[in-house]
């Protein structure tokens, strides 16, 4: 079964990517953790994102087309990155997601990945 | 169920239900279940529903002389009407009517009512029941906690906890899971689930961050448990040496941090930080287990604790002595932990190659995502000099680690070898 864990972070744990003294902590555990996850071998798929202000979001409403800079909606947490990963069932991929350094601060969500369309 | 009573924080009221619900939930739900043909969902509605009663109620009318006789009186009667309305299909015998009427009647007459927490523990704990919902079935029927609470201690879903939770309950009485205490020739046996299921839940909320509240009550809702149960079966040497294990581990739940928030392992913490009265206790009781003459696990484990706690009196470990109740306790369980362990004391007593070639002994399939090995892995092969193989252990530890202080302090050890 294939779980999305989606990682959240504050403004605050962004800002410790680029800050000397909190930078190595901050990349050594999430370096970790996806060695972890890799060697169990259950990865199949996702990436860190920079962070949301690097983000330009996308509305087409009544045929008009809007585009502003930033993520979709402001929000305390936002999107850090995203792994899918196949586990036997949620307990085991809660388990995984206990272990993500976001949920120490930010939080990890878990959501079951749509299953493939049955063929035509 | 019993989740969400609104209890006014302030009346007296308030007070004598909280109160009243903590000394005798068990009690009165372990009466009406086994008086309700087993049905303990049935049971729990009733008695949820009297305590709802209670708080509309009591604030108003005051609070009854016998609130646990008024309690059950009002449980018997939702149940009574529960059971008729399902008459057609369950017929509600007059036999069942009669046993309630008469705990009714004991309760109010001030005659103790038989104590059937005890036979709820069995029921909880029957190996009829999948493993993994012994502890949460205790924890919500003996202590009443809600889904919620033990969903996030199991790091399991709230709503696939809660319906765990109530198929557990349909298999006891679809199975017709007795309500009674096992027979001696299996005692022993069935007596060990009850007490697995208690440690379960202490261990739980041992592992979680002393900063973390729902992990810090988990912890003492076992060690309640632990007690209730030690004081219904005093002469059981096992249910002495888990309440003494509880109660040394819990003794220095706050030694474990440092004053800036740092995970302190149990080696250097500073022993005048630990709880000496409780710490005493866990001491007597264990003595009054070892009288009995009968070793166990979890006295074993608690004399494994008992050694650590020397250090408050002479300062120091007898790590072979250590070294040598793991090897006695792995006579006892196969656990993963307790190998652990006799690697790491043995490499405090007789050196860390000794130490590390057990550790190696280990089965390699059961490891990868074994925590604690990849901790224990990684301090051994930074004593023997290996720090290439350290760090990398200690990288995978960091990564299997879900407690932020540990990780911390891992990523302290891997930058300082």
């Amino acid at each position: 079964m294939e779980y999305m864990l989606i990682f959240t972070e504050t403004q605050a744990d962004f800002a410790k990517r680029n800050d000397p003294a909190e930078a190595p902590a901050y990349w050594g555990a999430w370096s970790a953790y996806c060695k972890a996850l890799a060697e169990s071998g259950i990865m199949v798929s996702g990436a860190g994102l920079q962070p949301p202000d690097t983000a330009t979001t996308v509305r087409i409403r009544e045929g008009k087309r809007t585009l502003h800079d930033g993520p979709y909606a402001e929000a305390k947490e936002m999107l850090g990155g995203f792994f899918v990963i196949n586990v036997p069932d949620l307990d085991a991929a809660l388990e995984w997601a206990a272990r993500s350094p976001s949920s120490s601060y930010g939080s990890t969500e878990v959501r079951p990945v749509l299953p493939p369309p049955p063929n035509e | 169920m019993n989740s969400s009573f609104d209890i006014p924080s302030t009346a007296p009221a308030a007070e004598t239900l909280d109160a009243t619900v903590r000394r005798s939930y068990a009690t009165l739900l372990g009466y009406l279940a086994s008086r309700a043909g087993g049905d303990l969902a049935a049971a729990e509605d009733a008695l949820s529903e009297a305590l709802l009663s209670a708080v509309q109620q009591w604030p108003v009318q005051g609070i009854p002389d016998k609130p646990e006789a008024w309690l059950l009186a009002v449980a018997r009667r939702r149940l009574t009407d529960e059971q008729r309305r399902h008459a057609v299909r369950e017929r509600f015998s007059d036999a069942m009517q009669h046993a309630l009427e008469s705990a009714e009647q004991l309760a109010v007459s001030g005659d103790e009512f038989p104590d059937e927490r005890l036979k709820l523990l069995f029921v909880c704990a029957h190996p009829a029941i999948d493993e993994s919902m012994r502890t949460p079935l205790m924890l919500q029927t003996v202590l009443g906690l809600d889904a919620q609470a033990i969903a996030s201690a199991f790091l399991v879903a709230p709503a696939a906890m809660a319906q765990r939770l109530v198929r557990a309950k349909a298999k006891i009485k679809a199975a017709a899971i007795p309500f009674e205490v096992p027979e001696r020739w299996r005692w022993d046996e069935r007596f060990s689930f009850v007490l697995d299921a208690i440690y379960a839940a202490f261990t739980r909320g041992w592992q979680s961050s002393p900063e973390d509240q729902t992990g810090r009550d988990m912890a003492r809702e076992a060690i309640r448990l632990g007690d209730v149960t030690a004081k219904l079966v005093p002469d059981e040497p096992e249910a002495l040496g888990l309440l003494a294990l509880m109660l040394h581990c819990h003794a220095r739940r706050s030694a474990r941090m440092d004053a800036s928030g740092r995970y302190v392992p149990l080696d250097e913490q500073d022993p005048t930080a630990w709880d000496h009265p409780m710490t005493d206790h866990a001491e007597s009781l264990l003595q009054t287990a070892g009288g009995m003459g009968s070793p166990g696990r979890f006295q074993i484990e608690a004399a494994i604790q008992s050694a650590h706690a020397q250090r408050r009196v002479t300062g120091r470990v007898e790590w072979p002595v250590v070294a040598a109740l793991y090897q006695l306790l792995m006579t006892f369980t196969p656990a993963l932990g307790a190998r652990i362990g006799h690697a790491i004391a043995t490499a405090h007593a007789f050196g860390p190659e000794q130490g590390w070639a057990l550790l190696e002994s280990l089965p390699k399939e059961r490891l990868a995502d074994h925590q604690p090995y990849w901790a224990a892995r990684a301090h051994l092969l930074a004593q023997i000099g290996r720090t290439k193989e350290a760090k990398e252990a200690f990288e995978r530890a960091i990564g299997l680690c879900d407690d932020p202080a540990v990780r911390a302090y891992l990523w302290e050890r891997k930058n300082t070898i």
